[in-house]
């Protein structure tokens, strides 16, 4: 019900490294304190000092295992989640007052929330559950990519980056114009091999993940059997004796030039 | 033109608005980590935390915690006036007085004791950043009876350091994050060091040619992100390190010529049992620890031998014979007790895979060696022309600390470390200044003797170097309240603060009446055996008075210790204060150099609260403490704390702060120089912090180092410029092993002989934690243990708005085979017994854990009305904390002695020993967390908080400027990345064009 541009001028977004992330929130909050005083702000909380708090968060961190059961082995994950900007936005084009739009100019999925009636069909349109609403305000909300920090030059110059992206402690994240492939973001992402996140859902977004990198971990033969023969054996072991007497004697006569 | 009422609506974005009136730096306190902030104000309020660009702890990035450092200083648990109780204690009737009357108050109470016995103050400071400021206020009131946190948090790991490398993990040292090839990470280490270890890591694995293990028997945080995981038994770290050694010296894979030169794996120990000087090393007339020397075929002075010789018994001048202490370390870890093979099963780490990491290890340090074109000088002269790299770093922290075994364990690790040849050296382990220290670092601890209204004599925290430094008495009995430094637990360099509850409330050694207490939940998740606690806190003597007559504390926010405080001293939160991280406590130093940095008032407080510092420095004052008042009885600090940072000298030139001293012009010395009046004036202008990098040809090999002895000694951070050499075998252990076999002027009391000639072996060695040994195995099967989430680590009064969204509950972590077993599915209710109690909680199974290891998220669980909480909060009812049933006390010895639940070494808190057994609640329909207290209070919640709506930005109209990319780790990957700039995150130096 509400038109996408035919194209954007570029396509921001953020590269996320799931090789790296620890999982400690810091993108989290540090997105929920810019953007509480920022251009979708406050992000409302609910019993922030009673039971079950909640509020707005533009950015959730999940964390959960992924375990092979036929070698037993398993990977702990942490994965960040935030809007993807998608370019087929399900989210905007459900939107029934134009509230939900995308931008020209850099392609950042925004909320006017003067229209926005709070509805909520661009929270079961997204398929990535990347949509917040705000029940005390009564209006959707989402990331911003701090499109008020981004540009702003009544700010720093270093903090003109979205706000997860430069506190990221890892090195997790990093943000640009997808769109241009000679932007480092897609040298990044070509380099990597960066995904999109279910892409079968056709909605073209915009954020990529890297995937996490091959671990240097133990030779496949080990991690499927304990068996001695089957472990390398790289060190020298040229003392057969187990209380190490003979290799003691080698050491006497042995001066440490320097 | 009117707008079309058909047409939608299109939103004009001012995507440049004035977002603050001011910017202000300072340093954050979230946690311990000393992080630059950038602190956004707008209109008087706080908009923005941002990291610190330019400063060298953080470098911009700021994690979960700075980044709720609103929530923090805008709680509902500020305290918000001085308060005198009316009630009974834990009641949490108080009444609000005026400063005047509590300083008054304080003031009488203090001065009576200080007039009487000064060791009646017990004065402990908990997550205290300031002690040398705190520990020399103690020094000067005269009681022995000071120590902060580091007793319960990771005194094993510091002391285990400062006796072997001196330095330590985290606080004096760091991985050479960009040239490491190898990491080792025992151990919970989240999040000491917070944010640089991340970035340290993030860099590292980006780089793509490191390997990363995580010995740890959880795998959650960074463990998650390494190449291997080591999901080892609790406590068993010693063991997996000496098959590690065990493999290493078999096949001949340790650096030798590094072990000779820099360790004392050469020095000649005495081999003469029973004689006094057995075990100790061989030493000439002037004292000098001797060595064999291979050139000249005789004994040598150690440290001006050129070819000393590591095995081999030699005969001294006497006759008697002596062995190298390296023939003492093969000895011990070639036998097969120590071999992988005999490991395997108490580590639950097959032979394999020790021997394969044992082989990565050499081929990382020997293989990958690397070598950096940086002549250098060592102590003696001798020039080299390059520094040699064995790229294998380490770090470990409380998981490796909080077992009763952990000094030992640390001290393992230590020794692998120097086997390998990687401490200092490019791509291992390196000293953050003013480390390294002589091993260990002065001074000695004082408080032997004591007198009324007389200063101490000493700092009452030191480090003690044999038996005759302890704090005891004639008979051997201790001095401190919390038997620091006594034979329970010599080598306690951070005091037990774990005990001060117990002993005061016990009179053993003897009852105190004053207990002044500073930012240290000790009612809480600060303290072992909780319930006990609360007893030892509200026990009333059959006259009506309590055991503990009179408690002071001081806090920031209502925690569940203040309900059973006396007199509470409401303190600012870090953002309205003033403050200093000194070189001559834990500074902002790094690897590549020293610095310090201040907090300053970034907003004024709104309540009646005044920074304890300065709280401090006015009692001084009252009370007349040399230092603090003038001998006219005038303050010697009439401007309070700042005051005292610029204008105090610990001694002549030095002081709390190392940049920019000197007076008159320019004030621009570094270390050492007169007050500058404008010191701080600097600090602010350069983002309130100072940092300066060391000299190339000092940057490594420092403890051996000819131009850093130099620097470091006119700094005054080392009392001489001689090398620092590694004491792999500790010659001061075996003194207290000698004291117990029966030797020398200081021995232990009758009692206390088996156990310290046992744990005071002079080369490390695993023996299994106490409780362990202690407890029938089938009894209490499991091993429990706990860590803090990231988003909380360390992070006093971290119960905020935000973060308890994160988390505010928490599960007992259970193995999908252990949890079959006992039959429990994710939520279900279980008990927990230990053997002084049990706790009811709900469980949540999952894969990455040790099978016989149960774990949770600690401190989550609060009393319920505390911290300006609902009563409904899920903290109190869906929140627990293991500390209810772990034991603050080791079960009874003969005579009925109990020894404290914690090294016996260092006295550190043993949370980490903790057996249980685990069964699967009846009654599934249990309402909440088990055991509960009485609410302490009940704070309404407001039904929202929209925190924002009052520091909106002022729209400008305009369309700001183009934004810039950011590469997260840009340097790491412009190695890799065709076409990738290099540079730092949003800061690309320009891209060469390839020519075309």
């Amino acid at each position: 019900m509400t038109d996408l541009p035919d194209r954007t001028e570029r396509k921001l977004g953020l590269v996320i490294d799931l090789d790296i992330c620890v999982g400690c929130h810091a993108c989290a909050v540090n997105c929920k304190e810019w953007n509480a005083g920022g251009h979708s702000g406050p992000l409302t909380d609910t019993a922030p000092y009673g039971d079950s708090p909640s509020g707005v968060w533009f950015n959730r961190i999940h964390t959960f295992e992924v375990n092979d059961p036929e070698t037993g082995t398993g990977r702990t994950v942490h994965f960040p989640k935030s809007c993807l900007h998608c370019e087929d936005a399900p989210c905007v084009t459900v939107c029934p007052t134009g509230a939900s739009y995308k931008r020209e100019e850099d392609g950042i999925v925004l909320v006017n929330a003067d229209t926005c009636i709070g509805c909520k069909l661009c929270s079961w349109a997204c398929p990535y559950g990347a949509r917040e609403y705000d029940e005390t305000e009564g209006v959707m909300k989402k990331c911003t990519l701090c499109v008020d920090k981004i540009y702003n030059d009544s700010l720093p110059e270093e903090s003109r980056v979205p706000a997860c992206v430069s506190t990221c402690p890892v090195g997790a994240r990093s943000f640009g114009d997808l769109g241009d492939p000679d932007s480092d973001v897609s040298r990044l992402v070509e380099a990597r091999g960066g995904v999109a996140l279910m892409p079968e859902q056709d909605t073209k977004p915009v954020n990529r993940y890297l995937p996490p990198r091959a671990r240097k971990g133990p030779p496949p033969q080990e991690a499927s059997g304990t068996s001695e023969d089957r472990a390398p054996r790289m060190l020298n072991h040229d003392s057969g004796e187990r209380d190490g007497a003979g290799l003691i004697a080698r050491w006497i006569d042995r001066a440490l030039s320097n | 033109m009117i707008p079309n009422p058909f047409e939608t609506a299109k939103e004009t974005v001012d995507v440049a608005p004035k977002v603050a009136d001011e910017v202000k730096t300072t340093t954050c306190y979230m946690c311990a980590c000393r992080c630059g902030i950038r602190v956004h104000l707008k209109n008087g309020a706080v908009r923005y935390i941002e990291g610190n660009p330019d400063h060298p702890v953080n470098k911009g990035v700021l994690c979960a915690k700075g980044s709720a450092g609103i929530m923090n200083h805008y709680s509902p648990a500020r305290l918000t006036k001085p308060l005198k109780r009316v009630g009974e204690r834990g009641s949490g009737e108080f009444e609000e007085i005026e400063w005047d009357e509590a300083l008054a108050l304080a003031t009488e109470w203090l001065g009576e004791v200080r007039a009487r016995d000064p060791r009646k103050l017990a004065f402990f400071t908990g997550r205290d950043q300031s002690q040398s400021l705190t520990g020399w206020w103690a020094s000067q009131y005269g009681t022995p009876n000071f120590a902060a946190h580091g007793g319960f948090c990771s005194v094993n790991m510091a002391a285990a350091g400062l006796y072997t490398l001196g330095g330590a993990f985290w606080e004096f040292g760091e991985p050479d994050w960009d040239r490491t090839r190898y990491f080792m990470l025992f151990g919970v280490a989240e999040d000491h060091d917070s944010n640089p270890i991340k970035m340290g890591l993030g860099k590292m694995r980006t780089r793509g040619d490191a390997k990363f293990v995580s010995i740890n028997p959880v795998r959650t945080g960074y463990s998650a992100i390494a190449d291997e995981w080591i999901g080892l038994r609790p406590g068993t770290d010693g063991l997996f390190v000496f098959a590690l050694i065990h493999e290493l010296l078999r096949a001949e894979k340790v650096d030798f010529a590094y072990l000779g030169r820099y360790t004392n794996s050469a020095w000649l120990v005495i081999d003469a049992p029973g004689e006094a000087d057995d075990g100790l090393f061989a030493r000439n007339e002037n004292g000098d620890p001797l060595v064999w020397d291979g050139e000249t075929g005789g004994l040598h002075p150690a440290l001006s031998a050129t070819s000393p010789v590591l095995a081999g018994a030699r005969s001294l001048d006497d006759g008697r014979k002596a062995v190298p202490a390296f023939e003492l370390i093969a000895r011990r870890y070639l036998k097969e007790e120590h071999s992988p093979e005999a490991v395997a099963e108490r580590v639950g780490i097959d032979a394999a895979t020790t021997r394969r990491i044992a082989a990565e290890l050499a081929e990382a340090a020997f293989e990958q060696e690397i070598v950096v074109d940086q002549p250098w000088t060592d102590w003696l002269g001798r020039k080299h022309d390059k520094i040699i790299g064995r790229p294998v770093s380490m770090h470990g922290m409380r998981g490796i600390s909080a077992h009763s075994n952990g000094f030992h364990t640390c001290r393992a690790i230590h020794l692998l470390q120097a086997l390998l040849g990687s401490v200092d050296t490019p791509g291992g382990w390196r000293y953050k200044a003013p480390f390294p220290k002589p091993i260990p670092p002065g001074p000695k601890p004082a408080g032997v003797t004591t007198a009324p209204n007389t200063p101490l004599g000493g700092m009452p925290i030191g480090n003690p170097t044999g038996p005759e430094d302890l704090i005891v008495d004639d008979a051997g009995r201790p001095l401190r309240i919390d038997k620091a430094y006594s034979w329970e637990h010599p080598l306690s360099s951070h005091g037990l603060m774990h005990m001060v509850l117990h002993n005061a409330w016990a009179g053993d050694p003897y009852p105190v009446d004053v207990l002044f207490m500073y930012m240290a939940n000790m009612a809480w998740n600060s303290s072992m055996n909780v319930p006990a606690t609360i007893k030892y806190l509200t026990d009333k003597n059959p006259d009506g008075s309590y055991k503990i007559p009179k408690f002071i504390y001081a806090d920031a926010f209502n925690s569940e210790t203040v309900a059973y405080a006396d007199l509470v001293l409401p303190d600012t939160t870090y953002l309205e204060r003033w403050d200093c991280i000194s070189l001559l406590d834990r500074p902002i130093s790094s690897a590549h150099g020293p610095g310090d940095a201040i907090r300053q008032p970034v907003c004024a407080p709104d309540r009646d609260v005044r920074p304890f510092q300065e709280v401090l420095i006015d009692l001084g004052a009252r009370l007349q403490l040399p230092g603090f008042a003038n001998e006219d009885g005038t303050p010697t600090y009439p401007g309070g704390y700042p005051d005292y940072i610029v204008n105090h000298q610990r001694s002549p030139g030095i002081g709390p702060l190392a940049g920019w001293r000197g007076d008159g012009e320019g004030g621009e010395s570094f270390g050492r120089g007169d007050p500058n009046p404008d010191q701080l004036d600097r600090y602010i202008e350069n983002g309130c912090f100072y940092a300066q990098e060391f000299p190339d040809d000092a940057q490594y090999m420092k403890p051996f180092n000819r131009a850093y002895l130099d620097y470091a000694h006119k700094l005054g951070w080392i009392p001489s410029a001689e090398p620092i050499i590694f004491q792999l075998y500790s010659e001061i252990l075996q003194k207290f092993r000698l004291a117990a076999q029966g030797h020398g002027a200081h021995q232990p009391p009758p009692e206390h002989r088996d156990r310290v000639e046992q744990f005071f072996d002079p080369l490390p060695f695993w023996y299994a934690p106490f409780e362990e040994a202690a407890l029938d195995g089938s009894a209490f099967p499991i091993h429990a243990i706990t860590q803090r989430p990231m988003h909380m680590y360390h992070s006093w009064g971290s119960q905020n708005a935000w973060l308890r969204q994160i988390t505010s509950k928490n599960r007992l972590f259970i193995h999908d085979d252990l949890a079959d077993t006992l039959g429990v599915q994710d939520d279900d209710w279980i008990w927990v017994h230990g053997h002084i109690g049990k706790l009811r909680c709900r469980a949540r199974r999952m894969r990455g854990t040790n099978p016989s290891t149960v774990w949770t998220w600690n401190a989550i669980g609060k009393r319920k009305g505390a911290w300006g909480l609902s009563q409904a909060a899920p903290e109190a009812s869906d929140g627990f904390l293991l500390n209810h049933v772990i034991s603050d006390l080791l079960p009874e010895r003969e005579g009925g002695h109990r020894y404290s639940n914690s090294d016996p070494v260092t006295g550190q808190a043993a949370w980490y020993d903790l057996r249980v057994r685990i069964e699967r609640c009846e009654n599934q329909s249990a309402e909440g967390c088990e055991p509960a207290f009485e609410p302490l209070g009940d704070a309404a919640s407001p039904p929202t908080l929209q925190y924002g709506s009052g520091v909106k930005a002022d729209p400008r109209g305009t369309t700001g400027v183009p934004c810039r990319e950011w590469i997260g780790n840009r340097h790491e990957y412009a190695a890799s990345v065709d076409g990738m700039a290099d540079g730092h995150g949003g800061d690309a130096k320009p891209k060469l064009k390839a020519a075309e």
